[in-house]
């Protein structure tokens, strides 16, 4: 069996009634057992990079293939690609009225495994995730995200994570607007889940979070393209210097 | 995947078109004449009061113009309506006796089943008349009275002379004038004072002839302190050519009594659907009413409560969804005439494949009643581009000392949101599904178990009905 679970090749991506190329010739390798991180000014493409990669029908692929666990993505449905094992943490997570947390996880662990998931059986699995990540058991049933705290919708974000327990799990900067106690709860989440056969890519702005996760490759994206990719010194280089070199450095892009 | 979903669909569509061969034992001509009318009354042995008060209304509805405001109704053509069909059958107390094909059409809608599990009587009307009624013995023993009107007219003649469209007179309008002329068939439920009645009632209203019009005529009084839970259900088959239903409900409820009246209502969507329903409401008593439409080709339905004694109470919860070809035209009026009244209205539409819905509620708030609370709120979701939505909540006041909270949105089914749920590993049919479910939330909780089962069906049917 190959180690990789995402090939990226030469991606384009443009905003559907938009002329402007948002991701002009994206590559990027990740293998299992591997924690990715993407960093980058705003505007840079970092999210419209999470959205089409989970098939976001705004955003449309000009050229380039996205292949995951060997399979070519480009024209796979979104629900499809959550069952191939493609999961995104949403930088703002919809609010659906009327669906509770529990019904709408157990509808999708169901869709997801294929197998109906026992309501008593469900729920203990739901509490005890909740547990781990100090949440309080009524969140269970509430409806989805709707008056949640901004802090609220991140941990259920990671909630759905580790119950869905993706192959690949993008993080669309989980920790922006998280102050540090709830940062250690989402870097908790994902050590807890991480393992040999499943994968990181996380988008972030700030360095806080890589205090607590330990990425194996870090990347900067900038003007639609990863221009630099490396350890994570690359990281502590963002974070003493800013964007600013990095930018002088790739001006003419 | 796809051929499953249809075949579920299938299944599910044919339980309320099954078509029964036209079996009848007296039927009037199409059209609407003096002598039809005359048949009909002659046919149901009426005494002559009733005779009297059909030909007037005839003379009314004749003298009426049609709404010049609402659904167009250019397409309905009375001369083309049978106004009277009596199936080939009495009316029976035991399914066993219904005839096979009327009883097997019951069974498919779950109604017998509903009987045995949570309901305290039921009704069957099909075409111009009730086929089965009954009532559990505990509530004949409390003196509580549910029947066919026919048998009203007969065994209460002087209570139906006393209430029989007096709340909703045949002048209101050109369709009341209708039913007083053509009326035939519905229930009546007489609750005296102080019995609560705690498992719901349920009259089920089904047309199977096409070109035919079905009239039927609700009557229900519940005395002082007492409690009634109503349940109306309604759907027909689909044919090629046009239906009318113009039922009319009638409900008295008096002091500090509550009666829930529930509608479910499924017509084909071949169906003009021009009800007319109103409450009137005395001192500390509570109308609430769940109304769920789902089907016919134009609906115009506005339930009316009128809070007339001191501290009277209305409540109504609604969904309307319509889809291709549908213009469903509803909502709630609500007239404060007395001092510390209060109202709620809920309101929810949906709309799908170029289907329109139209909010249109009036609240009315007279000079002398002070005090008075309300609130308004209507939501509708419009699932693509080509449906259509509006909303006109008319709100009236006669005095300042009063206390009104009114809300109104029209959207879109959000994009984002279904890429959310969507992300999850949930098809995008579900999702919307899911996000329709979400939305009338509000309303299945307020129904009983089943029905909030059937509305959600509903719903997945029509949702479904997109894709295939």
């Amino acid at each position: 069996m190959s180690k990789n679970i995402l090939t990226i090749n030469n991606l384009r991506v443009k905003i559907d009634d938009e002329n402007k190329e948002i991701l002009n010739g994206i590559n990027l390798k990740i293998n299992k057992g591997e924690v990715h991180v993407i960093m980058g000014p705003n505007g840079g493409g970092k999210s419209t990079l999470a959205y089409t990669l989970m098939g976001h029908p705004k955003y449309k692929i000009i050229d380039g293939e996205i292949f995951f666990c060997g399979n070519l993505l480009n024209e796979v449905k979104t629900h499809e690609r959550a069952k191939m094992g493609l999961f995104l943490s949403f930088q703002y997570p919809e609010e659906i009225n009327g669906v509770t947390v529990e019904e709408f996880l157990r509808t999708a662990k169901t869709a997801l495994t294929g197998e109906q998931q026992k309501i008593i059986q469900f729920k203990k699995l739901i509490n005890s995730k909740m547990q781990e990540l100090g949440m309080s058991e009524d969140y269970a049933s509430r409806y989805l995200n709707v008056g949640f705290s901004g802090g609220e919708k991140k941990k259920n974000e990671i909630l759905q994570m580790s119950i869905l327990n993706p192959k690949l799990a993008i993080l669309d900067e989980t920790d922006s607007g998280l102050d540090v106690d709830a940062i250690k709860i989402v870097a908790d989440g994902v050590n807890k889940i991480k393992n040999e056969e499943n994968a990181f890519l996380i988008i972030t702005h700030y360095n806080k979070l890589l205090e607590y996760i330990k990425p194996d490759f870090v990347h900067i994206l900038l003007n639609g393209r990863i221009v630099k990719s490396g350890g994570v010194e690359l990281a502590n280089e963002i974070d003493e210097s800013g964007y600013e070199k990095i930018r002088n450095e790739f001006a003419s892009i | 995947m796809e051929k499953k979903k249809t075949h579920v669909e299938d299944i599910d569509r044919r339980i309320y078109d099954i078509k029964n061969e036209l079996n009848y034992s007296f039927k009037t001509d199409s059209g609407l004449t003096k002598e039809i009318i005359l048949e009909i009354s002659r046919e149901k042995n009426e005494p002559n009061w009733m005779k009297e008060f059909r030909l007037k209304s005839l003379e009314i509805y004749s003298q009426k113009p049609f709404p010049k405001w609402g659904a167009d109704l250019s397409e309905l053509d009375m001369d083309n309506i049978v106004t009277y069909i009596k199936p080939n059958t009495q009316i029976k107390h035991s399914w066993d006796e219904v005839p096979e094909d009327i009883k097997n059409t019951f069974e498919l809608l779950g109604l017998p089943q509903a009987e045995r599990e949570s309901l305290a009587g039921v009704g069957a009307q099909y075409d111009s008349e009730v086929v089965y009624h009954n009532i559990r013995q505990e509530l004949i023993d409390m003196g509580v009275i549910y029947t066919d009107m026919e048998t009203a007219l007969r065994e209460y003649e002087d209570v139906l002379k006393e209430y029989f469209m007096k709340l909703v007179p045949p002048t209101d309008h050109k369709f009341a004038a209708l039913h007083g002329a053509v009326w035939s068939g519905g229930s009546f439920v007489y609750v005296p004072e102080g019995v609560k009645v705690d498992i719901p009632l349920q009259s089920y209203f089904r047309l199977n002839a096409p070109g035919a019009g079905q009239f039927e005529h609700t009557l229900i009084i519940v005395e002082k302190n007492a409690y009634l839970h109503f349940i109306e259900g309604c759907s027909a088959p689909k044919y090629k050519v046009n239906n009318l239903h113009a039922g009319c409900v009638e409900l008295f409820v008096k002091e500090n009594a509550t009666l829930r009246y529930s509608t479910i209502e499924n017509w084909s969507k071949n169906m003009y659907n021009l009800n007319t329903k109103r409450a009137v409401v005395d001192r500390n008593g509570t109308i609430e009413w769940v109304s769920g439409s789902f089907g016919s080709k134009v609906s115009m339905l506005y339930p009316m409560s009128i809070l007339r004694g001191e501290g009277a109470r209305s409540e109504f919860t609604g969904v309307t969804f319509a889809a291709k070809g549908q213009y469903l035209d509803t909502g709630t009026k609500v007239i404060h005439a007395a001092s510390n009244t209060t109202s709620t209205v809920n309101s929810k539409s949906i709309s799908k494949d170029g289907g329109q819905v139209f909010y249109r509620g009036l609240l009315r708030i007279s000079k002398n009643a002070t005090g008075c609370k309300s609130t308004v709120s209507c939501t509708s979701l419009m699932l693509d581009n080509e449906s259509k939505s509006d909303t006109l909540p008319i709100i009236e006041i006669d005095n300042d000392n009063i206390d009104i909270g009114h809300e109104a949105k029209i959207g879109r089914i959000s994009d984002d949101a279904i890429f959310y749920l969507m992300s999850r590993g949930i098809s995008e049919e579900e999702a919307k599904a899911m996000i329709v479910r979400g939305f009338v939330e509000p309303i299945t909780k307020e129904l009983p178990l089943e029905y909030a089962v059937e509305l959600n069906n509903l719903i997945n049917i029509e949702l479904e009905g997109a894709i295939g």
